[in-house]
């Protein structure tokens, strides 16, 4: 497993389901930091990097799959919600990357009337927490719309750190 | 309560009077009766055709909303409501509430019953908390909650007779088909192939609730309930282990090819029709093999479960095309010769009409001019493709391989139609048919099976076909040649199951929320109305003192909602500027009612007074 889930395992112990801890918004997503074709804002925290030609870094075209696997089929396509869960593109401007994770493991009830939602625990889900960064990269760039929606047309090369931890991770018992 | 039920029509007195007679012949009976709606599809054939004609091409210009009734619950509605004599038997979505409502009193609610289900079953719910709703038979009331819990309710009082778990929401089983009471048994499907479950069609004993028998769509022959020497598949016996042969090693245990259709029932032949799901995962690479039976049209036998038959449409599905689309039961006369046929609109885009006593192959063709998946299906018996779609390798998700994003494949994985029903009119002999006309790009890539969790494996954008700018159709389709007769564009896929009428009338609602009638003749619209959200249930009709009824369930949702809600991906593209496609969000919101429209008593016939 990569750091980053250590860390977010860790925190999940704090902040337990259905948190009602007040958010930090996400800050600026600007890219201050690469570390082997990852990017990161000057919090610390994983964030988009766009080239000038379009291009995504390969974690924002990685989210971008994952999300449209895992996540689509409740918080809609393009992360712009449906008519059963929200549009994260726009929770994603309420809280940071630490909540995020934490949701995600965890899960969340939201209560309205008539309109009940539930969000399962991905803890034990690798083809969510593999690529936990990923997501957050992704659903990241469109709240800010940096992505559009759909595909991204251009996209970084695989970077080959990311191809080992995706294995590690995938295959770790 | 019971004194006003007991006061009622003749009808309910049949139903709940002493000494009932058996489930099989008061069932038969029941659905002959054009004033009520005694089956989630109409009748056992599943023709979703009533004889009901007091509304008519002629005067449906003047329907009008008569009542309606929210049912509390913002989801998607899906299925319709029940009628038997002076009693509605409505659904919801999760928490599935079932309400009794009194046609003799203004809908008044005669009771209500409310299941107590854990509320983490919701997520395990692959697009939306949908209830396709309820069945009746032997004075009971079956409900198949989303816990796939089945509950028997006394049809009078509300009260739980008795309840049987059908599987395990933990591993991600959910139930959201209704329940079929046929003859003497209850039957109910299980959902999840998004979450690797192991489908199964389950009859339950009417009486009591046990168990009667389980067949698997995969698996060993004992447990999928095949006979290898009498089973057979296109003429011919399936022979042993026709589906562990298509798997690697144990993958059949989480392969998918569950059963949350509508199912149907011929009487005399004593065979039960549903078809089966994708196989799981949708990364076709992850399972090779034809994976059977996944994807395939089943003839199982009432009282054994033993199948008598098999037909697997899509062998190895590569697009998540769902076989579990209605088997409809009608009777055509075919190259000449009378034929007890089953007619098919499967996802994949084709149109199947097979023998349904031999399950003889005897029409395939593209319902939708876009399908583009596969070339045709091959109907030549001498050639060892006999039966199977002849694919085409651009649109081969497995042939482009893992992270290789096919593009333009028509149908999307919603199908050219997905389980909203079709209809059929004996008074034509065509059959109506709400269709999507929508294609996609899909990439399939590797995932890891946890019990519980979505198994996906594939990621896709949807989008309307080159050129076009609607998303729908309803069309007219001729069975016995395959054929379209006439098409309607819609703005959007037809997600609602549909009626016709001796009227001459063919009734379904749109994403948009109108429920439209048209002509069957010529697929003329004659009459529209907004409902207060958008419609994915089935359009339903009956008589109650006198007049005729339509009612409807509104309530945007289910996968059309979480597919289209926002807008499809590359809506924007390729369109023009006039084609300037909007999201659905732009049209209707979240809702739950039942309308119910009749004739204006000024519109009514005039009936010739008797001598």
């Amino acid at each position: 497993m990569r750091l980053p889930l250590v860390g977010a395992l860790a925190l999940s112990v704090f902040m337990g389901l259905g948190t009602t801890v007040r958010a930090e918004p996400p800050g600026d997503p600007t890219a201050v930091k690469e570390v082997d074709g990852k990017w990161f804002d000057a919090k610390g925290d994983p964030t988009y990097k766009i080239q000038a030609d379009g291009a995504v870094d390969w974690y924002t075209f990685s989210g971008y799959r994952r999300y449209h696997s895992e996540c689509h089929v409740c918080h809609g396509p393009n992360a712009e919600g449906s008519t059963y869960a929200p549009a994260l593109k726009n929770s994603l401007k309420n809280f940071d990357y630490a909540e995020f994770v934490g949701i995600v493991i965890g899960g969340r009830e939201n209560k309205q009337a008539g309109n009940d939602s539930v969000m399962p625990a991905f803890a034990e889900n690798k083809n969510a927490m593999c690529y936990i960064d990923d997501l957050y990269i992704y659903i990241r760039a469109r709240s800010t719309e940096a992505v559009g929606r759909g595909r991204p047309e251009k996209k970084a090369e695989k970077p080959a750190a990311f191809g080992e931890a995706e294995t590690k991770c995938m295959s770790a018992k | 309560m019971h004194k006003l039920l007991l006061s009622t029509s003749v009808g309910i007195l049949a139903l709940f009077g002493a000494g009932v007679a058996n489930a099989a012949d008061e069932l038969l009976e029941l659905q002959k009766n054009p004033k009520d709606w005694v089956l989630p599809t109409g009748d056992y054939a599943n023709l979703r055709y009533s004889k009901l004609k007091q509304i008519t091409t002629e005067n449906v210009a003047k329907l009008a909303p008569a009542w309606s009734f929210s049912t509390g619950v913002l989801r998607g509605h899906e299925g319709a409501p029940l009628v038997i004599g002076d009693v509605m038997y409505l659904h919801t979505p999760f928490p599935n509430i079932v309400y009794a409502l009194d046609l003799n009193n203004e809908g008044k609610i005669l009771w209500k019953y409310e299941p107590k289900q854990d509320p983490s079953v919701v997520p395990v719910m692959c697009c939306d908390t949908v209830n396709r709703g309820l069945a009746y038979g032997d004075g009971k009331i079956f409900l198949a909650q989303a816990d796939t819990t089945l509950v028997a309710l006394d049809a009078k009082s509300g009260k739980l007779v008795w309840s049987v778990k059908n599987g395990d929401p933990s591993k991600g089983a959910t139930s959201t088909a209704a329940p079929h009471v046929m003859k003497d048994k209850v039957f109910v499907g299980i959902a999840g192939g998004e979450f690797g479950v192991r489908g199964s069609i389950t009859a339950y004993h009417i009486k009591d609730g046990s168990l009667a028998w389980r067949g698997y769509s995969e698996g060993p022959d004992s447990e999928v309930l095949l006979d290898p020497e009498k089973t057979t598949y296109l003429g011919k016996p399936v022979g042993k282990d026709s589906s562990l042969k298509t798997w690697e090693g144990d993958q059949w245990q989480i392969g998918g090819g569950t059963t949350w259709g509508w199912y149907s029932y011929d009487p005399e032949l004593n065979l039960v029709y549903y078809g089966s799901g994708n196989p799981s995962t949708w990364n076709p690479k992850q399972r090779p093999g034809d994976n059977r039976w996944s994807m395939t049209i089943w003839a199982r036998d009432l009282d054994t479960g033993v199948a008598k038959w098999v037909y697997q449409m899509t062998p190895h599905d590569e697009w998540d095309y769902d076989g579990i689309n209605e088997m409809i039961l009608a009777n055509q006369t075919i190259g000449g010769a009378a034929r007890k046929t089953l007619v098919h609109f499967d996802r994949n885009g084709f149109g199947y009409t097979l023998d349904r006593v031999t399950g003889e192959l005897l029409v395939a063709e593209k319902y939708d001019p876009a399908v583009n998946w596969a070339s045709k299906v091959d109907m030549d018996k001498s050639s060892p493709t006999y039966g199977r779609p002849l694919v085409v390798s651009k649109y081969s998700t497995e042939q482009n391989g893992e992270d290789v994003n096919s593009k333009g494949v028509c149908p999307a994985a919603l199908g050219s139609k997905d389980m909203q029903p079709a209809s059929f009119s004996p008074d034509t002999g065509l059959f109506y048919v709400p269709t999507n006309h929508v294609c996609m790009d899909y990439e399939p890539f590797r995932v890891s099976y946890t019990a519980g969790q979505p198994y996906v494996g594939a990621t896709l954008e949807m989008f309307p076909p080159p050129g076009d700018s609607h998303m729908g159709n309803f069309i007219a389709w001729d069975a016995r040649v395959g054929k379209i007769v006439w098409s309607n564009k819609e703005q959007f896929s037809v997600w609602s199951g549909t009626v016709t009428t001796s009227g001459g009338l063919a009734f379904y609602g749109t994403l948009e929320g109108y429920l439209k009638a048209v002509d069957v003749k010529t697929g003329k619209e004659l009459y529209k109305y907004k409902t207060p959200s958008g419609i994915i249930g089935n359009v339903m009709t009956y008589e109650h003192k006198g007049k005729q009824y339509v009612a409807v369930l509104s309530g945007v949702g289910g996968w059309a909602g979480i597919g289209l809600a926002a807008g499809l991906s590359k809506s924007n593209e390729g369109l023009g500027a006039v084609g300037g496609y909007k999201a659905l969000s732009d049209y209707t919101a979240l809702g739950g009612v039942l309308t119910v429209f009749s004739l204006p008593d000024y519109a009514l016939p005039i009936v010739a007074p008797a001598n």
